[in-house]
């Protein structure tokens, strides 16, 4: 499999803290990818760096040998990229739909004339849309929050609204920081069904995660952080035998 | 969905009855005054509020670009025989080149600074209004010309009102229009999440760009068309205390409602008017009026009043 | 030409003292509380005015000065308590808001009780002009410096020696973890408002007899005050103190070699030059936003 995704020496420092350093891995097409690591470790940190929220104080990211560091992110969005946060990102001033209905921003016709006018082909695209964005809920196992409001959401169903929202923008390569935190397992197992779901269709996945459970189920591939340094990275089995990765990780919860 | 379009155009058919109807309960020349002011604030306050309540960013000098408009519309038909048309795209050209230039790097900051700047921007204008004699006036103001539109000129309170009403409803009918846009979704969306709408790839800082130069060309219009309507125009226009106003109208109508703008315009244009007998009061009346619905209404008056609504129908 | 700079350079010092005490009090807010008090300005207006109303009434100066520094303190705690603590959670935008409600409600009552005259206070002591170097000093610049210097070093000192001062600098670096260590960062807040509108009151006396008072000044001192806490980076005492006495003096610099009319316009070109080109202020520092 050819990578896609690239990451070269990539390091970032806040003041005199070192949160990512000088990690480099990649990540095949069409592959689930899995980063995984302690609380702190630096994972998120890693997924705003290559969606380009932070710009590294060095390294490389390339995307099919294109060098996209610091590039901003409506950028990289238009390179096929998408994600969905740890900490909720959900615009709590719209409804569900039209959340789902952002994501797809860049399949646009974005002018503000023709909105303003109500243009007839910007509207029979907008309607098109509503039908698109209701399937992507639909897809996302969200077909009860059709017409709800965003705010009026339980949280199990505000974390499969980003994922909604992400797929909306057809993108190749699907970041999901912690798409299981905080359910409970019913919820955690359908959301690894939906996850092995979206990888079938041909979209890149790069998840972190800390159910061990569902990560050692879904993960083709799987890169270890600790202190924001690579600690490990290989096949599930590789992993799970590193005895470094026992030590820092595993052997704790074990 | 067949009730949420019927919704969005059952409000535009209530205001155009309202409007036509209106003139059957004028009795005076000064009921036919208080309503057109009503709708020139409530145009205003609309584009103010697209920039406020849909894309949650503060501005406190909207007063500029009100002033803007309403000189441009002074001086260049006075002092240089332009044409009033021409005149009030000219004003409101400048409206959105001076936007333009400041709002990006105003918008690269947030929250207390884009206030600040913003300010800043009000004050220098109303500033530069007051001590510009020779073109403006300085303190005391200028005449402004009728206003005539290919030889017809514009007079008389019925031909104004019918004017502001059409306007009204145009203004109303664009701005519902592009809410539920990919362009409007992706200001509320920024409001929403600043790094979601980013990561969808909304380019922020292009899109609070727009947003603020229509607003400022909402402005700086009906800043021409008040010039024209009041035959003057004073340094006031653009005070610091008038853009404090018209966030009031946005903030007590409700942020993020098109209806809302126009009921908050409607009740603090005729506040003061009510109040002007009792001097001072009025500045009292405003500030209590803003601390009161901030604390105890924050979402303003036509968004409770709909999500009251709604409850009740459930 | 020297007598002329130093004449320039005394009137910015002076005025930008008091600039400097407004500063603070927006600091002092920003800090406990991360909301910008736009009627710290009223505060300035309140001092000259009470001042002015209370000699009127026949009090000696000294009642007169700690009457209208006292009251100002008092109408800062209410606001906190009967404005922001109920809008706790708010945003940005809504508290801004209220806040200016606040100012529109001070300067209304002011003027419905005081009336619209413009008023001077007289000198604490005396009129004979200081000469330096050819430029003149008053002796009320020298008040205002004097007791400018002695609050700052005064407050230095209750930051720095003192347990609540220490508390209240704790809860502005980190208020859930102030709160957890036992700090009452309500409390802390409530102080910040009275301390806030004490000194920008005391700002307003110092230079009531220079510049003259009256119900509508606030707007202008108190803008211009927040532009010296913006200059300063917004949330740094010291960089208060300097932004404070910089724009004073780029002001009246401004004043005496470019044009006495656009004045008023000076501190927001500035402000709009350092947003533009140093967004965080001179002294603020970089934030990484966490998402």
């Amino acid at each position: 499999m050819a990578a896609l995704l690239e990451v070269d020496a990539l390091s970032i420092q806040f003041g005199g803290v070192k949160a990512v350093q000088d990690v480099s891995f990649s990540v095949p097409a069409g592959a689930i990818y899995a980063v995984i690591g302690p609380n702190g470790a630096g994972k998120t940190t890693l997924f705003n760096l290559i969606t380009g929220l932070y710009t590294p104080t060095s390294g490389e990211i390339r995307l099919e040998g294109q060098a996209i560091q610091g590039k901003p992110p409506h950028e990289l969005a238009r390179l096929g990229m998408a994600r969905t946060f740890q900490n909720l990102q959900i615009c709590l001033n719209m409804t569900a739909l039209e959340n789902v209905m952002v994501g797809a921003h860049l399949r646009l016709d974005r002018n503000l004339i023709k909105a303003a006018l109500r243009w007839p082909a910007l509207s029979r695209r907008e309607r098109e849309l509503r039908q698109e964005a209701a399937e992507c809920m639909a897809y996302a196992g969200l077909e009860d929050f059709l017409e709800a409001r965003a705010d009026a959401m339980p949280y199990g169903a505000l974390k499969r609204l980003e994922i909604a929202r992400a797929l909306a923008a057809k993108p190749r390569l699907l970041f999901l920081d912690e798409p299981a935190a905080g359910l409970n397992p019913k919820e955690t197992q359908e959301v690894a069904e939906l996850v092995r779901k979206i990888a079938t269709h041909g979209v890149t996945v790069v998840l972190i995660e800390h159910d061990m459970k569902m990560v050692m189920s879904l993960a083709d591939r799987i890169l270890v952080l600790d202190y924001g340094k690579k600690l490990a990275e290989g096949s599930a089995a590789e992993v799970r035998a590193n005895p470094d990765v026992i030590a820092a990780y595993l052997g704790a919860h074990a | 969905m067949i009730a949420f379009f019927r919704r969005r155009h059952g409000g535009l058919v209530i205001v155009a009855l309202i409007l036509a109807l209106l003139p059957l309960f004028f009795q005076n020349a000064y009921h036919y005054d208080l309503a057109i002011r009503i709708a020139i604030n409530a145009v205003i306050v609309l584009g103010l509020n697209l920039l406020i309540g849909f894309a949650g960013q503060i501005s406190l000098g909207h007063a500029g670009f009100l002033g803007i408009g309403a000189y441009a519309s002074a001086i260049l038909p006075s002092h240089y025989g332009w044409p009033p048309l021409l005149a009030m795209m000219a004003g409101a050209t400048c409206a959105a080149l001076l936007a333009a230039l400041v709002a990006r790097p105003i918008f690269r900051l947030k929250g207390h600074y884009l206030a600040m700047a913003t300010l800043g921007l009000g004050v220098i204008l109303a500033i530069a209004f007051k001590n510009e004699a020779s073109l403006t006036g300085g303190p005391d103001g200028m005449a402004v010309v009728p206003l005539s539109l290919f030889g017809y000129e514009l007079s008389g309170e019925k031909k104004w009102y019918a004017l502001m009403a059409v306007l009204l409803l145009f203004s109303l009918w664009a701005s519902t229009n592009l809410i539920d846009s990919p362009f409007g979704r992706a200001l509320r969306a920024l409001h929403g999440s600043e790094v979601a709408a980013q990561v969808a790839g909304v380019h922020i800082v292009r899109y609070k760009v727009a947003i603020f130069v229509l607003s400022a060309v909402f402005a700086s219009l009906m800043g021409s068309l008040t010039a024209h309507y009041v035959g003057f125009v004073t340094p006031n226009v653009a005070d610091f205390l008038h853009s404090i106003e018209l966030v009031t109208m946005v903030v007590v109508g409700g942020m993020a409602s098109v209806y809302g703008s126009l009921v908050g315009a409607a009740l603090l244009t005729a506040l003061p008017q009510a109040l002007a007998r009792f001097e001072g009061w009025e500045t009292v009346a405003f500030g209590a009026i803003l601390m009161l619905f901030m604390i105890f209404l924050p979402r303003g008056i036509v968004p409770t009043l709909a999500a009251r609504f709604e409850k009740g129908k459930e | 030409m020297l007598a002329q700079f130093l004449q320039f350079l005394f009137s910015g010092i002076t005025v930008g003292a008091t600039y400097a005490l407004a500063a603070l009090g927006f600091t002092l807010i920003y800090n406990a509380s991360q909301v910008i008090n736009f009627a710290q300005g009223e505060f300035i207006m309140l001092g000259g005015m009470l001042t002015v109303f209370f000699l009127a009434s026949g009090l000696p100066l000294p009642f007169a000065v700690i009457l209208a520094i006292v009251l100002p303190a008092i109408v800062g705690l209410l606001i906190e308590k009967f404005a922001i603590e109920p809008a706790k959670g708010a945003e940005t935008v809504s508290l801004i808001i209220i806040t200016i409600g606040a100012a529109l409600v001070i300067r209304g009552l002011i003027q419905v009780w005081l009336g619209k005259g413009t008023h001077a206070l007289p000198p604490f002591s005396g009129n004979e002009p200081i000469h330096v170097l050819g430029a003149t000093l008053l002796p009320q610049s020298l008040w205002v410096l004097g007791v400018s210097a002695l609050v700052m070093v005064a407050l230095w000192f209750f930051f720095n020696r003192t347990l609540f001062g220490k508390a209240m600098l704790a809860t502005s670096y980190n208020r859930l973890a102030a709160d957890l260590v036992g700090i009452d960062t309500k409390h802390v807040l409530t102080v910040s408002f009275a301390l806030s509108g004490a000194l920008g009151a005391l700002g307003g006396i110092l230079i009531a007899p220079i510049t003259f008072t009256s119900y509508d000044v606030g707007i202008m001192l108190g803008l211009k005050g927040f532009v010296a806490a913006v200059v300063g980076g917004l949330g740094n005492g010291l960089g208060a103190v300097v932004g404070g006495l910089l724009v004073g003096i780029i002001e009246a610099l401004a004043a005496g070699y470019l044009s006495s009319a656009y004045k008023d316009a000076v501190p927001f070109l500035l402000i709009l030059l350092i947003l533009f080109f140093m967004p965080r202020g001179l002294f603020g520092a970089k934030v990484t936003e966490r998402v």
